[in-house]
């Protein structure tokens, strides 16, 4: 077994370990900070994988700004920072259900379905800035533009919603 | 490495996301799980990028693409939620049931005000 392929293991067990800790945490600012520690190590998978600017990204919009607003949401709605009892709801068995049926599908699915293959990493194409930047602006350009509308879009939309009901200000 | 590690890994961390979103009351919460399944959904992205070798990259440009939207979503959907919890006091998803499907119409008629009804000091506010 190869040096990535233990640190792959390592990073899946701390995200997937940090991933259920976020789903089932009775706290909610601890809820966002393990959010943290998933995304992280999934940045760190993205390492592993050759994939080195997708990986910066992630770093910097969701550790750096989702989670940050996340955070700053809870503020805002006054959660309440000490552990709750009635985070979750009722039914917690039917929702572990379907979790599990949705985990259990997909992952036959894809063990059944890739069985032998394997990825060989030796000569993989980094995808670093340049590789990245260069394929964005010559092969994705139109489909990068069109993303920058809807983000202005979705910028507008935000500050409208925020502004609050019409009234003269 | 084998393929269907980072497929587990993916599918696994979407099962948990879809749980999250399930079983948790409050609205920021459920937005975590929401990120979660994008981040499951990358993963996949980028393994097969790595495994194709594709020339144009798609799949970890995709995976941008991806981070960019959740991005503009978790913007909006932010926005939507502070504003459900200005006009209601509380952002409990099990309790947010002003769009429910009554069967009984005649239910409806006490709470044709549902925002002044849960915010009785604010009532007076469609008055000016």
């Amino acid at each position: 077994m190869s040096v990535i392929e233990v640190l792959f293991l390592l990073l899946s067990l701390i995200a997937v370990g940090s991933a259920l800790l976020v789903v089932t945490t009775r706290n909610m600012i601890h809820a966002a900070l393990w959010l943290v520690v998933t995304l992280g190590s999934i940045a760190g998978i993205f390492l592993l994988l050759a994939a080195e600017f997708v990986a910066w990204v992630q770093v910097l919009i969701y550790v750096g700004a989702v989670v940050v607003l996340l955070l700053f949401a809870l503020m805002l709605t006054k959660a309440p920072t000490g552990p709750q009892p009635d985070l979750n709801v009722a039914r917690v068995v039917p929702a572990a259900l379907v979790g599990l049926l949705v985990t259990g599908l997909l992952g036959t699915t894809v063990v059944a379905g890739f069985s032998g293959v394997r990825i060989d990493l030796d000569n993989a194409v980094v995808g670093s800035a340049e590789t990245t930047g260069a394929t964005i602006f010559e092969k994705w350009v139109l489909p990068f533009e069109v993303l920058s509308v809807l983000l202005l879009a979705a910028l507008v939309g935000a500050i409208v919603l925020s502004r609050g009901r019409g009234e003269s200000r | 490495m084998p393929l269907w590690w980072p497929l587990l890994l993916a599918s696994l961390l979407f099962g948990i996301g879809v749980y999250g979103v399930l079983v948790r009351r409050n609205a920021v919460l459920v937005l975590m799980g929401v990120e979660l399944m994008l981040n499951a959904v990358n993963i996949n992205l980028v393994a097969f990028d790595t495994h194709f070798r594709d020339v144009l990259h798609g799949g970890q440009t995709f995976a941008l693409f991806v981070i960019v939207i959740a991005a503009a979503e978790i913007g909006l959907a932010l926005a939507i939620v502070l504003m459900v919890f200005r006009t209601h006091g509380h952002i409990d998803v099990d309790r947010l049931r002003s769009l429910a499907d009554r069967d009984d119409p005649a239910e409806l008629s006490g709470r044709s005000d549902p925002i002044g009804a849960a915010h009785p000091d604010k009532s007076g506010e469609g008055v000016r």
